[in-house]
């Protein structure tokens, strides 16, 4: 660890070093010695306008921290190939952070590799570190994204006219299943009779099936749908095609719904990274788990649309607001889709409670199944 | 249930309309590759750089229809490529294709980066929603007309084939080079136009996908669809006017997984999801025999012999 | 590489002119496929210059990625295990005139049986019984998967090419509805798995190396399939039927059985392959194992002219290839692409160079003297 904690004194020479060093180091040579080098790892293209792009947009703040060198790849599948990854940026380019922002990449790829390099520190883009089963040199970061999803459901929840709204999802895992549930107790709060189709597509990049279900979504009569996928890109646009209305994720896609927008949720990647450099230069070690929601700024909800009612503006802020005061929002009695209880009647949920990072279940008022 | 019924219904036929057209080109272009006596498994590679380029194109003049014939032309200097090195003896025409499918992706990727971000305008759609009064159907009647021009090059295909010299040339170098080389056709030269016409087509389809459904260029466009467009010709027989029903019947397939969610069947999605793929092998294996080649297979085609 | 896949000049003889045909042969064997490389190579760096990158440096970063240092070997190496038996599976039927390539949905099928035989059984029973278990359950089940493709070859003639293929969706339609259903375990609420297998199941490091066995394996089953091909009745056969089906059939030679005996070998390989992913890497079954090995397993095939013993060291250039992928993205700031279009490069033009066999002028010239 010794290596790792660096003073911000140190940081600053190497990183006036640095800037004398670059112009005669060419790409072959990094002037690993200078500096920090950090390693982000993305599964997917860095600007797919969802998902990968939230983390490369926030990486860009990184960057600015002095001193600080940032390593990226794209595009690496969740095998072996990142484990060598993450090896070779330690190797190669001298890293001495990691972070790993796919599910797969946790366990076992990113675990072997912290045993493996004990003094490397690396950090993973979902809650899954657990202190008594994983390293103390790896850990988790993650934003709660739900809770913006609980914001869209409030908006969407009083903006839907035929009360049929629709959630375009990739995959039913926890994360994305708490994107639905939030999503869902959002629109009951505020429109008890609505419910919540759910079509899953089966993987997290398949444009055509995104808007073959954004359609079948349409057709089946909901007028707003939203979505849990990388790329909400086909989702938003189809949607806008069928002129009916829409809420956003991962990234700001407003713009490509000028008519149908409601809102969306977005994370703030860009606040856990500037904290964590933040951390760096003062020569501090990073926490092993950063969790928070809208209270510490971690995810945001995108400017309202042109769909977005009076009412449903004015639901959707005040609702911000709890959240930003870390009212909790999940609460009993809570049923799953088949009557089962799920958080019995008089229990409140707190917004860190880590059963929420466990969903396996869908709401009640969601339609759909999860197999 | 029975609205559920309808809704799937409607979905499916809509999906078919929507979803229908890129196999269309791909299998159209492939359908006259295969008539000459050559097999292009290079489209899918062809398709994507097609996607790539319209998207590209389109974004930089500012008119889609540049875009379409860019992919177009894109396509067919891919078919050309294919044609040429497939003259050369030795070479295995399922090979290049593979590799050309590999190239036509990477490149395609490696071009594109730039114009995943940026918004292209895209093609408008034919609106016939007036031929009916049913909200749903409305909107499944908006088609595009590429569609159009993909039923109409189905049907010239069909007729041309039986009723023009270009035709019987095509047909004659596909079912036997001796006869044609006989007749003082080049063999190789009508192999290279027929597979350089099958890539414009690809390319189209390509286009297709990203200026119109779902209209974005990213690099998961394409799932194997211009793949799936060559088993669509052989379930076809080589007959264009099948293939416009062997596509109709894949878009179909493709619109069941989401259609069936959409009414609240979503037991086992990755099977309906796979549907199309299930319902090619199924009929494949359904209408194939070994007793007897199959009716229509041009003679020279290696994937027959 | 060696002459043994073009050679038509076989048998024992003290001729020395015989041996001299055989010295040309050999060192054309070697010469084209290094000069359609080096080709490649070329094509490309004109391709970077245009885009204003250095090739030195590209090619620096490749060696250095791939084979630079004794890491970069590791993770060359590490990468090359999967794709020997991927590429057997394309080889094998390739010998017969079939041209397979949905090896991946074997690998898939093979790497998901292999964790399913182990959840009943871990922990019961000993590990040196549940790890041939799972080996075999991983063989067999891609045996049976490429093995149908043959089949339906021989009894419906239906293709096989684009069967395979069809039936790689199929195979990813079965392992995400099991992983995602009634096998997931709830150790991993955000990657659908199956139930990790017990620590004691896993395959370990070559010592010395940070590579597993699987590389071992694939060597040696490379070499098992050289010697199936070339020493036995059935390669005989397989090689008779390669060159053409109907002088085979008139000799009476059992064509439909060779073929679902050939595609059932070749699943069997890319099953193991799966298995090695899920025993040796993941530790479970899960999405991960549609990685694309498969796929590159048709080019490396391809590149070793679908000669068993060659297919070893091409898959280490790929593995090269692969590894060096992510230095040079990251130092050049290209795309991931380049690799594959440096890939498709090279495949296509070892392709062609197919047709310089037999006609390179000076070893020519020098055979008709």
């Amino acid at each position: 660890m010794s290596e790792f904690l660096l003073s911000r004194r140190t940081l600053l020479k190497s990183a006036a070093a640095g800037v004398v060093a670059a112009p005669f180091a060419g790409p072959l040579e990094r002037a690993a010695a200078a500096g920090l080098t950090i390693g982000i790892i993305y599964v997917g293209p860095r600007d797919d306008f969802g998902w990968n792009q939230a983390h490369a947009v926030a990486a860009v703040e990184l960057k600015k921290v002095p001193g600080v060198t940032v390593v990226e790849e794209e595009n690496v599948p969740e095998t072996i190939a990142v484990q060598k990854t993450m090896e070779s940026m330690i190797k190669l380019d001298g890293a001495k952070l990691i972070f790993a922002t796919s599910f797969g990449y946790f366990d076992p790829h990113m675990i072997e590799m912290a045993k493996k390099y004990p003094d490397v520190e690396f950090r993973h883009a979902i809650g899954l570190w657990q202190k008594d089963k994983h390293p103390m040199n790896a850990g988790s970061y993650y934003a709660y994204l739900h809770q913006a999803h609980y914001v869209d459901g409030i908006a969407a929840g009083l903006s839907t006219k035929t009360n049929k709204l629709g959630f375009i999802a990739a995959k039913p895992i926890s994360s994305v299943l708490q994107n639905i549930n939030s999503f869902t107790m959002g629109v009951k709060k505020v429109n008890p009779a609505a419910t919540v189709q759910v079509i899953f597509t089966g993987d997290w990049a398949l444009p055509v099936r995104e808007a073959e279900a954004a359609n079948a979504l349409a057709d089946a009569g909901c007028d707003v749908v939203t979505c849990h996928v990388d790329s909400p890109k086909v989702v938003v646009e189809t949607a806008e095609k069928r002129g009916i209305m829409c809420c956003g994720h991962n990234a700001s896609q407003a713009s490509l719904a000028p008519k149908g927008f409601i809102t969306g949720a977005e994370y703030k990647w860009a606040t856990i990274y500037k904290n964590f450099a933040e951390l760096l230069t003062k020569g501090q070690k990073l926490p092993n788990f950063e969790r928070g929601g809208y209270d510490k700024d971690y995810v945001q909800n995108t400017a309202f649309g042109a769909a977005a009612s009076e009412a449903a503006r004015k639901a959707a802020t005040a609702a911000i607001a709890d959240l930003k005061a870390n009212k909790p929002y999940v609460a009993g009695e809570l049923k799953d889709n088949k009557g089962a209880v799920v958080v019995p009647a008089g229990k409140v949920v707190d917004n860190y409670d880590v059963f929420l990072e466990t969903t396996n279940y869908l709401v009640e008022g969601v339609v759909g199944s999860i197999n | 249930m029975s609205d559920a019924l309808t809704t799937v219904a409607v979905a499916m036929f809509a999906g078919a309309v929507r979803v229908s057209t890129p196999f269309l080109f791909v299998s159209l272009g492939e359908c006259l590759t295969e008539k000459s006596g050559r097999i292009n498994l290079g489209l899918e590679g062809t398709l994507v750089f097609g996607a790539m380029s319209a998207y590209a194109i389109s974004y930089l003049s500012g008119s889609p229809w540049v875009g379409v014939l860019a992919a177009g032309l894109a396509g067919s200097m891919f078919g050309a490529l294919h044609g040429a090195i497939c003259r050369l003896p030795k070479v295995s025409d399922i090979a290049i294709g593979i590799a050309m499918m590999l190239f036509g992706t990477g490149f395609a990727f490696f071009l594109g980066k730039g114009f995943i971000q940026p918004t292209a305008p895209r093609l408008q759609a034919i609106d016939l929603g007036f031929l009916v009064s049913d909200p749903q159907m409305k909107v499944a009647l908006q088609i595009n007309p590429l569609f159009f021009i993909g039923l109409a090059l189905a049907v010239v295909m069909w007729w041309g084939f039986a009723n023009t010299r270009i035709g019987l040339v095509v047909r004659m170098t596909g079912d036997s080079a001796t006869t044609a080389r006989a007749m003082g056709v080049s063999v190789d030269l009508v192999r290279f136009f027929a597979t350089t016409a099958g890539g414009f087509l690809a390319g189209v389809g390509g286009a297709f996908l990203s200026l119109f459904y779902p209209g974005s260029w990213n690099e998961g466009l394409s799932s194997g669809q211009g793949l799936m467009a060559v088993a669509l010709v052989i379930f076809s027989r080589w007959n264009p006017i099948a293939c416009v029903g062997a596509a109709l019947l894949f878009g179909a397939a493709g619109a069941l997984g989401p259609a069936l969610q959409s009414v609240g069947i979503s037991q086992g999605y990755h099977f309906f999801n796979a549907a199309p793929h299930i319902l090619t092998l199924a009929i494949m294996i359904a209408t194939s025999s070994s007793k007897r080649s199959l009716k229509g297979a041009p003679g020279e085609l290696s994937i027959t012999k | 590489m060696t002459a043994e896949s073009a050679t038509p000049v076989r048998g024992r003889t003290s001729d020395p002119e015989a041996a001299r045909i055989r010295l040309l042969t050999a060192i054309e064997a070697v010469i084209v496929p290094v000069g359609a490389v080096a080709l490649a190579a070329a094509l490309f760096s004109v391709f970077l210059l245009t885009l204003g990158k250095s090739p030195a440096t590209f090619f620096e970063l490749l060696w250095r990625g791939g084979f630079g240092t004794a890491f970069s070997w590791q993770n060359t190496l590490i990468r090359t295990a999967p794709l020997i038996f991927t590429a057997l599976c394309v080889a094998i039927p390739a010998r017969l005139g079939l041209m397979v390539i949905g090896g991946e949905g074997a690998l898939v099928i093979g790497g998901f049986a292999a964790a399913v035989v182990a959840l009943p059984v871990m922990g019961v029973l000993p590990a040196w019984i549940v790890t041939p278990l799972m080996f075999v359950a991983a063989a067999l089940a891609g045996a049976v998967w490429i093995g149908f493709v043959g089949w339906l070859r021989h009894v419906r003639a239906v293709n096989e090419t684009i069967a395979s293929l069809l039936m790689f969706y199929i195979a990813v339609a079965i392992l995400n509805f099991f992983v995602e259903g009634p096998l997931r375990s709830p150790a991993d609420p955000n990657k659908p798995s199956t139930t990790p297998l017990d620590p004691g199941l896993m395959v370990g490091s070559i010592p010395g190396m940070d590579v597993h066995w699987g590389l071992v394996v694939g060597v040696v089953v490379a070499i098992l399939a050289h010697l199936l091909m070339s020493r036995t009745t059935f390669g005989f056969a397989a090689r008779v039927t390669g060159g053409n089906v109907r002088a085979a059939r008139a000799q009476g030679l059992p064509v439909g059985r060779l073929m679902v005996a050939a595609c059932a070998l070749a699943g069997a390989t890319a099953g193991v392959a799966g298995y090695f992913e899920v025993a040796a890497v993941l530790g479970k079954a899960n999405a991960s194992l549609i990685a694309g090995y498969g796929f590159t397993g048709i080019l490396v095939s391809f590149l070793a002219r679908h000669n068993p013993l060659a297919i070893p060291p091409v898959a280490v250039l790929f593995g090269g290839l692969a590894a060096a992928g992510g230095l040079i993205q990251r130092r050049m700031g290209l795309p991931d692409a380049s690799v594959q279009v440096l890939q498709g490069l090279i495949f296509l033009i070892i392709l062609v160079s197919e047709t310089i066999y037999g006609r390179v002028p000076f070893l020519t010239a020098e055979k008709r003297r």
